[in-house]
């Protein structure tokens, strides 16, 4: 067979690729390292997989639902305190596009997409839902950052460095649960200059941000702003879900809880009385 | 040379554009900048002439130890406390932008962007 020059280079090429590939591809297979299978697709098994929290602190949430009913107005202060200690500017109701939102209401079907939401009874019906971010164990917004602008810490909270955030908007895609936001314009101009919070920065043109926590807050002793502003009605425990003495330990063995689709296995660290 | 009479006029007047600043200046650059130093307080968390290089350096590590290792213990200087954070450490004692930080940026024409986000003191923005 008569092979021309040109068609010798292709064939050498393409050989020398794939002999440079494969190698790589069996080895990653073989060690494990990427599951041939996806997490998302694998549905009701993953459930199963939260047993295995890792030791150490773990920081969670318990919120009851059955309070703010009770409280009209409560969940509303809940996002003003978060909003305020952490320059979260403010676009207008109408400006739904802009918006950025750390911690918001939302109604019973929007945030437990996964539970039957066919004749539910007046409560779940009319009650809006406080949505923040879950603080996964397994987190798919720190698997999708190419940067590690979104990462995990020790103590289970998914923080963020601003800095190296390079607003590809991955992490948002990732998040099954849209609690990022990004930010199309610079905020500043949309921060209450009469209110903010002098401590603690506020974020640029084109990053992407999130509740974090209130690490800061943490690290002097205090409490999350919102389960402050909560006060002592109870509607919102804090705490570390490895701790077996801890308070919301006691919350989550005496009450039945859900929590936002378990099936994908991100493990979240927040549970709803309902 | 082809159109050598294009080309040499030409490149004089490039080297003449490239040299005027020293042409019209000499070889003084300008005035030094002087940062005004904090009244009161004598050390920073470093020595001067660490910070004056690598103060970047130094707001770096904070960040990581702090945000990403959870460490906010403070930078203890002679029994006193900084609190490891530009807003809340530096600037305490560095209060005026314009007369510290400025002096030196824009004498050597950087732009860093930390006050994107970061708030200068009694600022409005
Ligand atoms: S809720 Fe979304 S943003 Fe928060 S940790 Fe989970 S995946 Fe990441
Ligand atoms: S937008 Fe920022 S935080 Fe999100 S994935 Fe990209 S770099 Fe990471
Ligand atoms: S934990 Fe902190 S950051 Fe997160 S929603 Fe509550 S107040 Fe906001």
């Amino acid at each position: 067979m008569d092979i021309k020059r040109r068609q010798f280079l292709k064939i050498a090429g393409l050989s020398t690729i794939a002999g440079i590939g494969a190698p790589a591809a069996f080895n990653l297979l073989l060690k494990g390292e990427t599951s041939p299978v996806s997490y998302a697709s694998s549905g009701g098994s993953a459930e199963a997989s939260h047993d295995d929290a890792p030791a150490g602190v773990r920081l969670g949430m318990v919120i009851d639902q059955k309070v703010f009913d009770a409280n009209i107005g409560l969940a509303q202060k809940c996002v003003t305190a978060c909003h305020t200690v952490h320059n979260v500017p403010d676009f207008g109701k109408d400006n739904k596009k802009d918006a950025i939102k750390w911690i918001f209401e939302v109604p019973f079907e929007k945030a437990f997409t996964n539970k039957s939401h066919y004749h539910r009874n007046a409560h779940l019906h009319d009650s809006d839902f406080l949505v923040l971010c879950n603080h996964c164990d397994n987190p798919p917004c720190v698997r999708a950052c190419p940067t590690k602008a979104t990462f995990k810490r020790k103590d289970g909270i998914v923080a963020m460095d601003y800095h190296r955030c390079i607003g590809c908007r991955f992490c948002m895609a990732a998040c099954p649960y849209g609690m990022r936001s990004f930010n199309w314009r610079d905020p500043r101009p949309f921060i209450d200059q009469t209110k903010h919070n002098k401590e603690f920065p506020t974020r640029m043109r084109g990053v992407v941000e999130k509740c974090n926590f209130c690490v800061d807050r943490l690290a002097r002793g205090l409490q999350p702003a919102c389960v402050e502003a909560t006060g002592n009605t109870g509607a919102m425990v804090f705490g570390d879900l490895n701790d077996s003495h801890s308070k919301i330990r006691k919350v989550l063995d005496e009450n039945f809880t859900i929590q936002r689709k378990p099936a994908l296995g991100t493990q979240p660290s927040l549970f709803y009385i309902i | 040379m082809y159109d050598g009479k294009l080309i040499i006029p030409g490149l004089l007047i490039f080297l003449v554009l490239m040299i005027s600043p020293i042409l019209f200046n000499g070889l003084d650059a300008g005035p030094v900048p002087k940062p005004e130093k904090p009244v009161g307080v004598t050390k920073c968390v470093k020595s001067a002439q660490y910070m004056r290089t690598s103060h970047m350096k130094v707001l770096d590590d904070w960040r990581d130890e702090t945000l990403r290792d959870g460490d906010r213990t403070p930078v203890e200087i002679d029994g006193v406390k900084y609190e490891k954070s530009l807003m809340n450490g530096c600037l305490k004692c560095h209060t005026d932008k314009k007369k510290f930080c400025d002096e030196c940026h824009v004498y050597t024409s950087v732009k860093p962007y930390c006050w994107d986000c970061h708030y200068v003191p009694k600022e409005t923005f």
